[in-house]
């Protein structure tokens, strides 16, 4: 039983490692190098593709667009959410229900069903090929996900806590501000890895939004990739691991978090 | 006082509502009218046709319900491989070792990574001519077995499983990981006073008390599987011939490249019933199994 145990353990560890090494060592080769040596180790650890991938392509250019769609999404869905979420546990009766529901039954609409009014939506605002389209776009899709982690953190949150701040005579800004946040951190940490998670890599809505390569974000760029190097693995690869490194270099140091907020989304969602 | 101090709070409420109304709500609505149109995205006129376009895909169909039977062989190939696998390797690493610990943040690294880097990396490895598997295949005087993972059309739909298997079963196993280190330690003492064997153990303590983490897997795996579009749209584009064909896929491209955005809506609006049936169902499961704790 141990022996089949730990067979099975490295199999799989096998399984993950492999390919990953693999990728990381297809961007040292060239395409040729690949066909005659597909898993070993690269001749030289030398950066040619990496160098030429900045040179063919704005590079830097996505890499920057997938930053700032990013973190705007991340940080407005955040405030907007935990805004909602604490409004919705305050209020009294079935108003609070009521919204609750509203927002939550978004988790069960797929991205599919609203993808072709959007696109038209996006198209009449003018925000076709825009950052901005993406991410009031993005903002508005996530909220139902982060608003039901929030609020299921914030309902635990003892109600004297805001009874005795409203006696002291706290406005419900106030109290937001110095109870219901600092108390959610926990959460609020979690969500924001989950849905920087879910933004970095999301590639429906800019496929349907952005056509200008100087608007496009990573997963888009990569996508377009496959048109232009077919099975040139070295590029292709490269590409990858840029787009890849900065998750993998904060997953790295936040391990536990992006475990705790990736699963959050799973479990609560 | 009442509404009152509920009026204050509508003032939080007002950002989040204006754009979800706007970006959310309206286009959903929206998706349901644009179903009963035989619109076509681009012409500014288009008429009414009532519910043809339901009854087009229901009995006229064929790609739309071979979409839909790949959905179903895609989620049962990865419900079952998914879970048991995560499951098993939950057991596994129950305890919080250091290396239980490597092992389980070691798994769970495909999931961070977006669908399209690691539908490059499948395609790497089920490439016909140069492709990993092949090659090990060869390798180990396989040989006969190598295929064209992702051309073979009874075989795509699978490959692009075992894909969504590697990339998603580290999560599912923290999910699994939870609930198991969550059963009380006297349980299975007890069990051991009464004599009871390994499978014992399992079937009778372990099974019941995972029961809602095991629930809770299974309709997320589900879920899941209905949503890959961007893993399957990178990897294959549904292609050859629709054999990877999903729901989500077959709507994209009857919008985007057939440009019927009526009938798309159409579709659109029957794979949300289905995901919204599956949706109930598990929840009902979830409190069946509440109740048996």
């Amino acid at each position: 039983m141990k022996a089949f145990k730990i067979i099975l353990l490295s199999l799989f560890a096998l399984v993950i490692i492999i390919p990953l090494i693999a990728v990381i060592f297809t961007t040292f080769k060239s395409t040729t190098e690949v066909f005659a040596n597909i898993l070993g180790v690269p001749e030289s650890f030398r950066f040619d593709n990496y160098v030429s991938i900045f040179v063919d392509q704005p590079m830097a250019r996505y890499f920057m667009n997938s930053v700032i769609v990013t973190l705007f999404s991340v940080t407005f869905t955040i405030f907007f959410a935990s805004l909602i979420a604490y409004a919705i546990t305050r209020m009294f009766g079935w108003i609070g229900v009521v919204f609750f529901s509203l927002f939550t039954l978004g988790m069960m609409v797929p991205a599919q069903v609203n993808m072709i009014p959007l696109y038209q939506l996006v198209f009449d605002l003018g925000l076709t090929n825009s950052l901005l389209g993406l991410i009031l776009v993005n903002i508005s899709v996530t909220m139902p996900v982060a608003i039901f982690i929030m609020s299921g953190f914030m309902k635990s949150i003892p109600k004297t806590l805001f009874e005795a701040a409203r006696i002291d005579g706290a406005s419900e800004w106030k109290m937001y501000r110095k109870i219901a946040i600092p108390l959610s951190i926990p959460s609020i940490a979690a969500t924001s890895i989950f849905l920087f998670v879910m933004h970095w890599n999301d590639l429906l809505y800019p496929l349907l939004f952005i056509t200008k390569n100087e608007y496009k974000t990573l997963p888009l760029a990569l996508l377009e990739f496959q048109g232009e190097y077919a099975t040139n693995y070295p590029m292709l690869f490269t590409g990858v691991l840029i787009a890849s490194a900065p998750m993998v270099l904060a997953y790295l140091f936040l391990q536990r978090y992006f475990i705790e907020g990736v699963t959050a989304g799973a479990v609560k969602g | 006082m009442n509404f009152r101090k509920n009026k204050s709070l509508f003032l939080f409420l007002l950002p989040g509502l204006i754009l979800y109304s706007i970006f959310f709500i309206v286009p959903t609505i929206n998706a349901v009218i644009y179903s009963f149109t035989d619109w076509d995205g681009l012409s500014p006129d288009f008429n009414v046709v009532g519910f043809d376009n339901y009854i087009n895909i229901v009995t006229n169909d064929s790609i739309f319900l071979k979409a839909f039977v790949n959905n179903i062989k895609f989620m049962l190939f990865v419900l079952i491989f998914q879970t048991v696998f995560s499951l098993i390797f939950a057991m596994f690493l129950i305890k919080n070792t250091k290396t239980n610990i490597f092992l389980r943040a070691l798994y769970f690294f495909p999931t961070i990574l977006s669908s399209v880097s690691v539908a490059f990396i499948w395609t790497f490895i089920y490439d016909p001519s140069i492709g990993v598997l092949n090659t090990v295949l060869d390798s180990i005087n396989l040989g006969f077995l190598k295929q064209s993972w992702l051309g073979n059309q009874d075989l795509a739909i699978f490959s692009v499983a075992v894909t969504q298997v590697w990339f998603h079963t580290g999560q599912m196993l923290i999910i699994f990981v939870a609930g198991l280190q969550a059963i009380p330690k006297d349980l299975y003492e007890v069990a051991d006073m009464e004599g009871a064997r390994k499978w014992d153990r399992f079937r009778f303590v372990t099974w019941p008390m995972i029961a809602p983490s095991a629930t809770i897997v299974m309709a997320y795996t589900t879920i899941q599987s209905f949503k890959a579009f961007d893993l399957i749209f990178a990897m294959t584009r549904g292609g050859p011939n629709y054999s990877t064909e999903i729901l989500a896929t077959l709507i994209y491209s009857t919008a985007f490249r057939s440009f019927e955005f009526g009938y798309a809506s159409a579709q659109s609006v029957i794979f949300m019933i289905v995901i919204a049936l599956i949706t109930v169902a598990q929840f009902r499961l979830l409190r069946a199994s509440r109740v048996q704790e």
